[in-house]
């Protein structure tokens, strides 16, 4: 049966499983679009900007862990996906964008809304098609899909000229796909397994640093028998927050530049680092040719580009995190060591918790000012954590990762690599239809809400009830923090005037807006803003010079912290 | 240290770009680059010249192999190979330096593919170092202009490229580049 390209495309979509797609429709999709209208299996959620569609497809992966699905039109439609593209890139989550492109014949004239999206998002995809046929249009969609969603995920971009949509063709998916360039290992090498246990018996000092990839590859249950099991010390990245119960025995926070004092003493003063699922950022490591100088390093990681591409790594292991961390699991089970290796280590422990002591994670309250920190505190004793958080970039992700306590995996939504403004209230929308039953709330800044704010509109079009927490300092946080510490308190370009007034802003868009300026009414603020059945702005005035601590200044070791 | 590696890609649009957006996006070097298609029409083959210290070549190959239209990666380097590049030179020849040239070229055993009234073509085949000296004597002379190929390789004995172990990504053992072939 002969169906057009839109046909198809609607078609391997809903065969796939797809019922959910984010979008903004133009000229060149027009015939996807027609196909939508009335269509009862795929829900399109119409954003306000296409940067938006991909951050909240984006927020969808990694809130549910199935793949985001973006639909947006030709140029300026495509390239305003390029920092979601991006975002979700950096961070290894999977997304499908389909971009309309003018037809085939056209390509390379300058036609009107033309950009070669394929050419412009080569180095931030995992892999990228332009369709050029409508013969290939059923195959490319399903390998699209695989792609984005097997071995280390990411984003992968579609680009369908007007005239593959339009064409006649015949529905065709490959009953199996056969990609010869792509493969990805999923075993890990059970002889490195082994090495790397003896190597762990070995060991005085261990520290689990683990990140996002526990997160990604499901892995966090495993992990936590890994390190429970031994009872080695377990800091996580940015990324990986929640892989690891943030209450268990064996959590001494996360580490790097604003992670927690133990946690980056532990790595510094380790003898073996077990890193899993994560790929020592320059934020974690600080500077590199001082980092964790006496370890030796187990690195388990699905990308073999990611091992020994920051730091020498001593046993490789290339496989998912979850088959490695069970085979781990059964080689220390098997050998019978465990609790003799556990009491080995009870002064290594006993160390780290010593430096906790001297050093918790702190800040000074205040009677008269709200602090961030204690906005980000009450948020979690109120929500008794049981909630989704996403985060804008700047010092309201950092206090939102070190003061919320990530028990379980998929709750903490953060733009970690790109550190993208502006990911965080399109993310929770993404967040909330994935999960239309949980309490989704942004933690965000004055600076980066105003990114994406037109997003008030989806939000209050498809009554997604969330919760946007402004930490409002009237700056952009972070940078003024730098320029305080590195740049004689000279505020370039980071003071922000005190407008929009985002409670009234919020009501005219049909939202409810809250404010709190003195501590006292920050509890009620936040308890109000659950209770309320629709989409909420909550305004904290906080103490505008709060600063995030710990610091580890950009390019010194992790040793030289900042601290309150 | 200097590597040349062979890479068999899909034959399709969009390659070479990836493969050498790769390199400029990651800060690696490329001295020549030779892609044409191979005996299977779906497949072309790449021969690379590169340069970096271990770690950056272990890099340079993983990366590679990473994207999802390569099919193959060999470091040849790390095994016994065959090389040639094929340079044509433009000389300026008058009665004085014309028997000069053609002794020259006699010896490469090169050919002269063009003549006019005051220039030869020369055609030289050969490895790096016969080309560069070919260029080094012909110099004084008067070259006009050269083009080279760059390098292009081929494993000795029997077994062919797609016979080659593919690089074990599962084992990752540290000895990743000793698996040449």
């Amino acid at each position: 049966m002969k169906m057009t390209g839109a046909e198809i495309f609607v078609r391997s979509l809903i065969d796939l499983g797809v019922d959910t797609i984010f979008g903004y429709p133009g000229g060149a999709v027009i015939n996807i679009y027609d196909q939508l209208f009335n269509n009862t299996s795929i829900r399109h959620y119409l954003v306000r900007h296409e940067q938006a569609a991909v951050h909240a497809a984006d927020g969808y992966a990694r809130t549910s862990g199935k793949t985001g699905v973006v639909l947006v039109t030709s140029g300026p439609g495509a390239t305003n996906t390029v920092t979601g593209i991006a975002t979700a890139y950096m961070d290894s989550i999977p997304v499908v964008v389909f971009t309309g492109q003018v037809p085939t014949l056209m390509i390379g004239n300058d036609a009107f809304q033309e950009a070669d999206i394929v050419g412009i998002t080569r180095p931030c995809t995992k892999h990228n098609y332009l369709v050029k046929d409508v013969r290939d249009l059923a195959r490319i969609i399903r390998e699209a899909f695989h792609i984005a969603s097997t071995g280390r995920p990411g984003p992968v971009l579609v680009d369908l000229p007007k005239d593959v949509i339009t064409a006649q063709g015949v529905y065709n998916p490959p009953k199996q796909l056969s990609l010869r360039g792509y493969k990805p290992t999923y075993k890990g090498h059970m002889g490195q397994v082994k090495k790397a246990v003896e190597l762990i018996y070995r060991s005085r000092r261990p520290v689990i640093y683990a990140g996002g990839g526990v997160i990604l590859g499901d892995g966090a249950k495993y992990l936590t028998e890994f390190a429970d099991l031994l009872n080695i010390p377990v800091t996580l990245t940015l990324m990986g927050l929640g892989g690891y119960p943030a209450s268990g025995r064996n959590f001494v926070g996360m580490l790097g530049m604003h992670g927690t004092y133990a946690a980056n003493m532990a790595i510094s003063n380790s003898d073996l680092i077990i890193a899993i699922g994560a790929r020592f950022d320059d934020r974690v490591t600080g500077k590199v040719d001082e980092f964790a100088p006496e370890a030796k390093i187990i690195h388990v990681d699905i990308d073999p580009t990611s091992i020994k591409k920051n730091v020498k790594v001593d046993i490789p292991i290339v496989g998912d995190v979850k088959d490695v961390l069970k085979k781990l699991i059964k080689t220390v089970k098997d050998s019978g060591e465990a609790e003799k290796y556990s009491r080995k280590i009870a002064p290594w422990r006993a160390q780290i918790e010593k430096w906790d002591k001297d050093h918790p994670l702190k800040y000074k309250n205040s009677k008269t000012k709200i602090k961030p920190q204690f906005v980000v505190e009450k948020i979690y004793e109120v929500t008794g954590g049981d909630a989704i958080i996403t985060t804008e970039v700047g010092q309201n992700q950092m206090w939102a990762a070190q003061f919320f306590k990530f028990d379980k995996p998929r709750r903490f939504v953060t733009s970690g690599g790109l550190g993208t403004m502006g990911y965080g209230f399109p993310a929770a929308l993404g967040a909330q239809i994935a999960n239309p039953g949980a309490l989704v709330i942004d933690i965000a800044g004055d600076g980066s809400i105003q990114m994406n704010i037109q997003e008030l509109a989806t939000a209050v079009q498809y009554k997604l009830p969330v919760k946007v927490a402004i930490l409002n300092n009237g700056s952009l946080g972070m940078v003024r923090q730098w320029q305080d510490l590195f740049f004689e308190g000279k505020y370039s370009q980071t003071c922000l005037p005190s407008y929009p007034d985002f409670v009234a802003l919020a009501k005219s868009y049909g939202a409810l807006g809250l404010r709190a300026t003195k501590p006292s009414q920050v509890e009620e603020v936040i308890r109000k803003a659950i209770e309320h059945p629709g989409l909420v702005l909550m305004d904290f005035a906080i103490d505008p010079f709060e600063m995030v601590y710990p610091m580890v200044p950009a390019g010194a070791p992790l040793t030289k912290m900042l601290l309150v | 240290m200097r590597h040349t590696i062979s890479v068999l890609v899909e034959n399709e649009f969009g390659v070479l770009s990836r493969v050498a957006g790769l390199f400029s996006g990651r800060g690696f070097n490329i001295e020549s680059l030779c892609v044409a298609e191979t005996l299977d029409p779906t497949v072309s083959r790449m021969t690379i010249v590169t340069s970096g210290n271990e770690q950056i070549m272990e890099q340079i190959l993983k990366q590679l192999n990473k994207l999802v239209c390569v099919i193959k990666v060999v470091d040849m380097t790390r095994s016994d190979y065959v090389e040639r590049e094929l340079v044509l030179i433009k000389v300026t020849a008058d009665e004085k330096t014309k028997p000069e040239i053609l002794r020259l070229v006699d010896i490469f055993r090169g050919k002269i593919v063009d003549v006019s009234a005051e220039s030869y073509t020369i055609e030289v085949t050969g490895d790096e170092g016969k080309i560069n000296a070919i260029i080094e004597l012909m110099r004084p002379l008067g070259i006009r202009e050269i083009a080279r190929t760059g390098k292009i390789a081929m494993t000795r004995g029997p077994r062919t490229l797609k016979e080659a172990k593919k690089i074990k990504q599962g084992v990752e053992n540290g000895d990743l580049l000793r698996q040449g072939l």
